[in-house]
């Protein structure tokens, strides 16, 4: 204790006034995202279960416990049964149809072509404007008799359908805005890892006579493939997420044709005031989500080459 | 048999001649080396034969056939690139067949020569694995398997051992040159290191600023360098140039000046031990000198002493154009006193 090395170190590092054990210093630098992750994640999550099994509370009526009885309403309503097919046709054709558009258009703005700035910024400016106003351009493109579609198929003595008003058009007509919105943006990620790629491995194969399908098909795409695993979840994520479009758009309607799983969430909880309800379909599609997470990350991610 | 051609080669981009007029012969079965400093054209050459880039003009034969505008895949050609550019997710086995599967060679095929190239680059307890699981002396067997499984009758290589540590590299040449030899390949290596070029080829394509600097083999580009560049990029340490007035410059290697007391009156500058030698660097006058002296010499800086060479060692060039002059009498010199055995 008094040895000169102690006085030299004392010397140079003071002493702490207290000391904090490092299981106490963790947990204190976990804390402030784990308080924002209980009060806005956590929290919410667990309250929605059990909300969903209680009535609604309305006036001076506490709510009650009813046991499955939300469930038990919701597999008896036709319209839960809508939004759900309805959101795995627009899902099931989203989702592919926006990952092969943004692959595509990554592969094509890669190679060596002119303007290739300006067709980049081209593909990418949809995801820059607000889903809204993304809406709301698409709405005149679809209007009836005067709108952008209408007009051209007009010209050439095609006829036309009313596109939003009629119930086999109107959900294909979503599908066409989600996928024209966002390819644009999963085609940077692409863009992203192409460019990882060395050119040599081309040439490589060039040299081999491999011909560019099979290029692509044994080298490109499984090295795209962590790229893709990434875009799928936002896909999937994105397809259940995003329903400005339905809301500015359709309305759900005609017909109920176009209700999507959260905007009938949206609807139960906001419009019909039955937050129970909305609480019930809200754990319906935390599963569904749950359940892809679990698979994409538990299946694929072991068939996947990480560089 | 497949001798490459190269005739009056050439390719541009916008202003700048990457390769200007360049024209040579590899001999079958024989290894070429084409060498010269970075930007010199040596590699853009080399991926001219092999078809990834095209000719501004010229042409390029290789087993007496016309390849200018033939595809890399039809020129019967096998590739080592510098980075080796072995496909990452897929195995050893599976880089090295790469070829085979794209030619839709049989099963049964694929497999015998699989066994034979493995066996021949000692890569039989490596197939399985990926190339991120190798050292960088294995993912170059690697590339070059890929390259031999193949049984073309050329193989281009563009600086192949540039990656590697000191002691693999002279490994590592030792094995090429073997293979290619058993083989019968004819190979056209690009290198910029010019110990590579000596020990490795049959003959040397010295190449500088597009153009070529010299053809010649080793002993020969060693012997009699063509210009001041050649005599210069050509052994460690370099020739000594001289100029000692009259519009000739005198060459000499280091390994031909001896340090005594005759000759030039040089003041040694520095000495670095090698082990067999030193390498004596010396001013005279304002110019450098440098003598490789055996075993360790005991000189200081500072040190007064004489620098000599017999006449025969004695390599005159022109002074405005840095061509080798052969017309030059070496006695001639020894009569000006620059020469001292």
């Amino acid at each position: 204790m008094h040895g000169p090395e102690t006085k030299l170190a004392t010397a140079v590092v003071p002493p702490p006034r207290w000391r904090v054990s490092p299981q106490i210093h963790g947990w204190l630098l976990l804390l402030p995202a784990s308080v924002l992750l209980a009060t806005f994640t956590h929290f919410p999550a667990v309250a929605t279960i059990i909300d969903s099994f209680y009535s609604t509370p309305k006036g001076r009526r506490a709510a009650v416990l009813v046991g499955a009885d939300n469930y038990q309403a919701m597999l008896a309503d036709p319209v839960f049964w809508r939004a759900v097919s309805n959101n795995i046709v627009y899902a099931a054709s989203v989702i592919p149809l926006t990952m092969a558009l943004a692959l595509a258009m990554a592969l094509w703005v890669n190679g060596r072509i002119p303007g290739r700035p300006f067709l980049r910024l081209s593909f990418f400016t949809p995801t820059v404007l607000p889903m809204i106003a993304v809406a709301n351009i698409w709405l005149f493109f679809y209007a009836p008799g005067y709108g952008l579609l209408d007009q051209m198929l007009g010209a050439l003595g095609v006829p036309t359908p009313n596109w939003l008003g009629d119930q086999h058009t109107a959900l294909i007509c979503l599908i066409a805005v989600a996928v024209w919105k966002d390819a644009g943006f999963f085609m940077i990620f692409y863009l992203a890892a192409l460019q990882q790629v060395s050119p040599q491995l081309a040439e490589a194969a060039a040299i081999e006579g491999a011909s560019r399908w099979y290029f692509f098909r044994r080298v490109t795409f499984p090295l795209l493939m962590p790229t893709t695993l990434f875009v799928l979840i936002n896909a999937i994520i994105n397809s259940f997420r995003l329903i400005d479009h339905v809301v500015v758009m359709t309305q759900g309607g005609p017909d109920n044709a176009t209700a999507l799983l959260l905007f009938y969430i949206y609807e139960a909880g906001f419009k019909f005031w039955d937050t129970a309800y909305a609480a019930t379909l809200t754990v319906v599609l935390l599963a569904l989500l749950a359940f892809f997470a679990l698979g994409q990350f538990v299946v694929l991610d072991r068939r996947i080459h990480y560089q | 048999m497949s001798q490459i051609a190269v005739q009056n080669v050439s390719k541009a981009w916008g202003a700048t001649r990457a390769v200007d007029n360049v024209s040579f012969e590899a001999a079958a079965a024989s290894l070429l080396v084409l060498l010269g400093p970075s930007g010199c054209g040596k590699s853009t050459t080399l991926r001219l034969i092999a078809g990834l880039e095209q000719v501004s003009s010229g042409r390029i034969s290789i087993g007496g056939a016309d390849v200018t505008a033939l595809p890399p895949a039809q020129r019967r050609i096998a590739m080592v690139f510098q980075s080796y550019a072995l496909f990452p997710h897929l195995t050893v086995a599976e880089n090295i067949l790469f070829g085979l599967r794209v030619r839709k060679v049989p099963a049964a095929e694929r497999t015998r020569r699989l066994a034979r190239v493995a066996a021949l680059l000692g890569l039989d307890a490596l197939l399985a694995r990926k190339p991120s699981q190798l050292s960088g002396g294995q993912q170059q067997r690697v590339a070059l398997g890929r390259a031999i499984i193949a049984e073309t009758p050329v193989c281009l290589m563009d600086e192949p051992l540039s990656n590697l540590d000191a002691q693999l590299r002279a490994e590592m040449r030792r094995e090429i040159r073997t293979l290619q030899q058993k083989l019968g390949i004819t190979m056209v290596y690009v290198t910029h290191d010019q110990s590579e070029a000596m020990s490795m080829a049959d003959r040397v394509i010295l190449m500088r600023d597009g153009k070529v600097e010299q053809a010649a083999a080793p002993d020969e580009i060693y012997a009699r360098p063509a210009t001041i560049f050649a005599a210069k990029f050509i052994g460690t340490p370099p020739m000594n140039i001289l100029d000692t007035g009259g519009g000739v410059l005198l060459g000499v290697r280091p390994e031909d000046a001896a340090l005594g007391d005759a000759g030039l009156p040089v003041r040694v500058q520095s000495s670095e031990f090698l082990g067999a030698d030193t390498v004596v660097t010396c001013a005279y006058g304002n110019q450098s000198l440098t003598a490789r002296v055996p075993g360790k010499a005991a000189y200081r800086a500072g040190d007064a002493v004489h620098a000599g060479w017999r006449p025969e060692h004695l390599h005159f060039f022109d002074a405005a154009s840095g061509v080798r002059r052969d017309d030059v009498d070496a006695n001639a010199a020894t009569a000006i006193g620059l020469c001292f055995a």
